[in-house]
């Protein structure tokens, strides 16, 4: 069955490493619904989350192949249940459409949204939330016509109280000290 | 750089002082030098142990072949006719020798050259260390002369790759690319230099690679999936062990043996397993595959437990995988997690090393024959020899047969020559028929299938073996893709004993056409060259054999001459390749005839 998994990848950082990760769901043609990347808590550990629509057998056979790139540290799946994410969604308006009743004051407020700016031509507001949240948001400030709107990979940690990554890295210091 | 970061997590985690680690740096062995980063190239090559380079020269990589020129008492320098028949050579090399192929490209064309080698270097797991000149880096990303994204573009097809843009990096960048080339399962590296960074400076110091945080070669195995095993493997009745590559390139012969004889259970090879154990041990009981024994083939469906050792389950191995081995429970020994459950679920995986793991498996199962069970296989042995075998080998019709060639080239060298391949009929007819008495003896491109792989490979495997015989069985249509090698066989008077088969066709195509298509033969006839004029322009002696009474002497001839040889053979135009199991069908459904 297809459904959603989110896949987290620990890595160094790294020039080309994306391009590396990408191939892999490239060759299975298995398209990226969304993909986000940035330091994670550990310094210098790098953290992808990269959200995919397939069966769970396809997801470990791709996290495999991600997992034994060379500056890839680790690589899990999750489905959604076990993680706690959010998108953000920037949406442009006219001002005058602001002015002239206090509707769209009314969705920002109801929808848990914010204005980040406005100006006399524009304002800009800002909605984090899950996928369907902010697209029911575009589909009501667009009455008064969207004239641009962005939203963001989605940005996900576990539900499990430590950092998985975190025993991967005692092991494998533990290992590499005994090298030496 | 990131040994660096690795030092300082590791310091910080035990509280020691940086100055600590920097004392004990300076304590280690290491000898400092001021030298131009393409010295830095070839010493740290040297010091890699590297004895053999092959290459081409061009603009990019100038500065490391003027290094090169002061080293020539140190390491050989083959300079092939074109940057492919380097890759392949190399690979040739790394297959009889165990260590890293090292070959040298220059940018853009000779880059991508490359390729082709380094694809099916990685399908294989082949240790290779390919160094590619770049532009000098300010050129990077702007179109300039023999310009090629060469990290993107072989990126899919490496294990690892790296651009080098300063003269500092290169050391460190070597030490890593051998490392990772060569340990856990192996493959092909590439490591591209700008000009800059070949002609920049730095104070050279080499310190091996013996670790790399995210980098995880081989994982310990696990005593209790060996118990798993162990307790499967006694208790079956009809177990059957598939072996490959993964045995030859963790130096598991002996272990494997071992295990074998005490258990005393029937073992196969797949193709890139060949050489691995004894042709004629009496638990070998052929090769797997479309075009394997009939045997190994038909009761793969009838056993009850399959012992796969260092291989990945290929298609061509497999057949339909939904009809593969149903009866049998799966033990998978694997290096690489990624292949265990990739094509065929395993009951008990063992993931690690092959050596390890047959070693810790042999003191854990009881010892044990299984004559009945073996006798399965002998009996399939006797059809197939009455219906296939036979014909191919001891033919009596007229027309020549690859077998009978494969068949008396292998007893003339004594069944102890090394067998280079290209890709085709004469592929599986060698493979079938000549017979192997040590490991390391068959050079083949298996996964990727590369025609014209062949000739450069067995340069290859004669200068890492130097003191074997090296047959290369090569079709008309693979030899006329490196045809140009002959130069450098020529040049580097390297022995090779080339046998050409000749059909005047792509053969393998033919036959697929003949059985799939109706016969519609579209563009599989080639109108051929006198191969043997050729070879005499480059200066190599030959001649051609068409009727089998000159055949045995023919051979004698070519193994007795004392420097590279080009025999050509006539065989049967229309000849197939029997047994087969056809694309998409079921391993026990493998044909005889067709």
């Amino acid at each position: 069955m297809k459904r959603e998994y989110i896949i987290t990848v620990f890595s160094e950082n790294h020039i080309g490493l994306l391009n590396r990760i990408t191939i892999v769901f490239t060759r299975r043609k298995i398209n990226i619904e969304s993909l986000t990347v940035s330091e994670s808590a550990i310094p210098g550990v790098y953290k992808f989350a990269i959200v995919i629509n397939t069966t769970e057998e396809q997801t470990q056979k791709v996290v495999g192949q991600i997992d034994k790139l060379v500056d890839v540290l680790k690589a899990f799946y999750h489905t959604n249940e076990e993680m706690i994410y959010q998108e953000l969604a920037l949406y442009k308006v006219s001002a005058e459409a602001l002015f002239e009743s206090d509707q769209i004051e009314k969705i920002v407020r109801q929808s848990g949204a914010r204005i980040l700016e406005i100006t006399k031509e524009y304002i800009v507001i800002e909605k984090t939330g899950h996928t369907d949240e902010t697209q029911a948001l575009f589909h009501e400030l667009n009455q008064f016509n969207v004239t641009q709107f962005i939203r963001s990979g989605r940005v996900a940690i576990t539900r499990d109280p430590i950092e998985r990554l975190s025993e991967f890295l005692r092991e494998r210091d533990a290992f590499l000290e005994q090298l030496d | 750089m990131k040994d660096e970061l690795l030092k300082q997590m590791i310091s910080k985690a035990k509280g020691t002082q940086p100055a600590v680690q920097s004392i004990q740096q300076k304590q280690s062995d290491m000898t400092t030098k001021r030298i131009t980063g393409s010295e830095a190239v070839i010493r740290s090559l040297l010091k890699e142990g590297v004895d053999t380079i092959f290459g081409y020269p061009g603009g990019a990589i100038m500065p490391i072949y003027n290094a090169l020129y002061d080293h020539d008492k140190h390491v050989t320098h083959i300079l092939t006719r074109h940057e492919q028949g380097a890759v392949h050579a190399a690979e040739g090399y790394a297959r009889v020798t165990g260590k890293a192929g090292v070959c040298f490209a220059t940018s853009g064309p000779g880059a991508t050259n490359l390729i082709t080698g380094i694809a099916d270097a990685m399908i294989d797991s082949i240790p290779l260390v390919c160094i590619t000149g770049q532009v000098t880096s300010p050129l990077l990303g702007t179109d300039a002369f023999q310009e090629s994204d060469v990290v993107g573009i072989s990126m899919p097809v490496t294990k690892w790759n790296y651009q080098v843009t300063s003269a500092e990096e290169i050391p460190e960048a070597i030490a890593q690319a051998f490392y990772i080339a060569q340990t856990g399962r192996p493959g092909p590296v590439l490591l591209d230099i700008t000009k800059d960074a070949q002609f920049g400076e730095l104070d050279f110091q080499y310190k091996k690679c013996r670790k790399i945080r995210s980098y995880v070669p081989e994982t310990p195995v696990d005593p209790h999936q060996v118990k798993k095993a162990a307790g499967l493997i006694d208790k079956a009745k009809k177990p059957f062990i598939l072996f490959g590559h993964g045995v030859i390139l963790s130096n598991a012969e002996n272990e494997l043996k071992e295990f074998i004889e005490k258990t005393g259970i029937p073992a196969a090879w797949t193709l890139l397993g060949l050489s691995a154990f004894p042709t004629v041990h009496p638990l070998n009981v052929g090769m797997l595959g479309m075009h394997g024994n009939y045997g190994p083939n038909l009761l793969t469906n009838e056993a009850d437990l399959i012992i796969a050792i260092g291989m990945r389950f290929d298609d061509r191995v497999t057949g339909k995988v939904s009809e593969y081995a149903k009866k049998a429970k799966i033990i998978h020994i694997e290096i690489d997690p990624a292949e265990v459950n990739k094509i065929v679920k395993a009951d008990v995986p063992i993931i690690g090393d092959a050596k390890k793991a047959l070693k810790m498996l042999a003191n854990n199962v009881k010892k044990n024959s299984h004559s009945e069970w073996l006798e399965k296989f002998r009996e399939c042995d006797r059809i197939e020899f009455e219906k296939v075998i036979s014909k191919d080998i001891y033919p009596k019709k007229d027309g020549l047969t690859m077998g009978e060639v494969v068949r008396i080239a292998s007893e003339k060298t004594g069944n102890d020559a090394i067998l280079v391949t290209d890709v085709g009929q004469q592929q599986m007819i060698a493979s079938r028929y000549f017979r192997f008495s040590q490991s390391k003896s068959c050079v083949t491109s298996g996964g990727l299938g590369t025609m014209g792989f062949g000739l450069p490979a067995s340069m290859g495997a004669q200068i890492g073996a130097p003191n074997r015989t090296v047959i290369a069985m090569i079709g008309d249509g693979g030899f006329q893709m490196t045809i140009q090698e002959l130069g450098t066989i020529a040049q580097n008077k390297l022995p090779v004993k080339i046998i050409i088969l000749n059909n005047n066709f792509l053969g393998m195509v033919r036959q697929w056409q003949e059985l799939f298509f109706d016969k519609r033969y579209s563009f599989t006839e080639l109108h051929n060259p006198d191969f043997i004029m050729i070879g005499k322009g480059f200066g190599i002696e030959g001649h051609k054999v068409e009727k089998r009474e000159n055949l045995e002497a023919g051979i004698q001839k070519m193994i007795d001459h004392k420097g590279p040889y080009l025999l050509e053979v006539v065989v049967e135009k229309e000849d197939n390749v029997f047994p087969m199991v056809p694309s998409g069908a079921s391993v026990s459904d493998v044909l005889l005839e067709p």
